[in-house]
């Protein structure tokens, strides 16, 4: 069984003079980086507040606060990692607006081993893409990712859509790798727990719940 | 090894980072453990799935709206000088 790669990072060169030239004041460079992470800055922000004008806010507040401290940044780790820490600070700030009633937390780990072991061990056949149209597809997972806690979706979106490694998600969330290790497990397990209901294998049905 | 060692090895298996040996273990137990290949093989497509799945996709249309909005706000910023750390709120590295 093959393995998962992670996508492969923008060199990373080019993109640092991009940021010394923004730091000397040159705007056009700084465009050229959100031209760059913006599509990235939105996807992971709507992945955490799960609310669209949210996730706008967050691209636009994220962005400028870069700029705003790009003196601060000291080039030890990518821009992209230092960009995504300040964008999930700025997501999850937005998220606790909005449900002040719950604590939303990346230390958030309440939940027991018990709450990833799979249950449902039914092959997914055929594939999940001849079972749903893309409109539907995208329904599922939309629905099935917000039923998560926000520390799991946040580790899942950077590690397993992004592409960030273990050490660049560790150190974007402030987290120790152990710590990004078992949440990532328990995210993947869990969605994997919940998409079984729609995708897994019904020899004699239609095929749909 | 029993099916809880394997689940606790699932994500480096699936992430391609373990030694040879333990990886020849696991692949061992998939042999014969229908569950476990089972729950490896769904994982590793739920994994895949939402990779390509494009889900919260920025329109062009909006994309090009909060690029001239963060710009602007930039620039005014930049007027009162270039980039520079700005008081209070510093993100660390």
């Amino acid at each position: 069984m093959g393995t998962i790669q992670p996508n492969v990072a923008e060199p990373a060169r080019e993109e640092l003079s991009l940021v010394h030239a923004a730091k000397a004041g040159d705007i056009g460079a700084f465009e050229e980086l959100v031209k760059r992470y913006d599509r990235n800055v939105f996807r992971i922000a709507q992945h955490i507040t799960q609310n669209r004008e949210d996730a706008e806010d967050v691209v636009q507040d994220a962005f400028l606060k870069a700029y705003q401290n790009l003196g601060n940044f000291q080039e030890q780790s990518k821009f992209y990692t230092w960009l995504v820490r300040i964008a999930v600070n700025e997501a999850l700030m937005r998220l606790r607006r909005r449900r002040p009633e719950r604590m939303v937390s990346l230390d958030e780990d309440v939940k027991t081993e018990e709450d990833s072991m799979p249950r449902e061990v039914a092959d997914w056949a055929p594939n999940p893409e001849q079972l749903y149209n893309r409109g539907e597809l995208r329904e599922i997972l939309g629905k099935t990712i917000q039923g998560l806690p926000p520390s799991f979706r946040t580790v899942f979106v950077l590690r397993d859509v992004e592409g960030l490694s273990t050490e660049e998600t560790a150190d974007a969330l402030d987290l120790s790798i152990p710590a990004v290790k078992s949440r990532l497990l328990r995210a993947r397990l869990q969605l994997r727990e919940r998409l079984s209901k729609y995708f897994k294998n019904r020899t004699g049905g239609d095929g749909k719940p | 090894m029993t099916c809880s060692d394997f689940l606790k090895e699932l994500t480096d298996y699936l992430d391609g980072v373990m030694d040879a040996q333990t990886r020849a273990e696991l692949e061992d137990h998939l042999q014969w453990c229908h569950n476990c290949y089972v729950v490896c093989n769904t994982t590793k497509m739920t994994i895949e799935i939402y990779r390509d799945s494009h889900l919260y996709e920025l329109p062009d249309d909006l994309r090009i709206k909060l690029r001239s909005a963060i710009l602007s706000k930039c620039k005014g910023h930049a007027s009162d000088g270039s980039p520079s750390p700005a008081p209070g709120h510093a993100p660390t590295e």
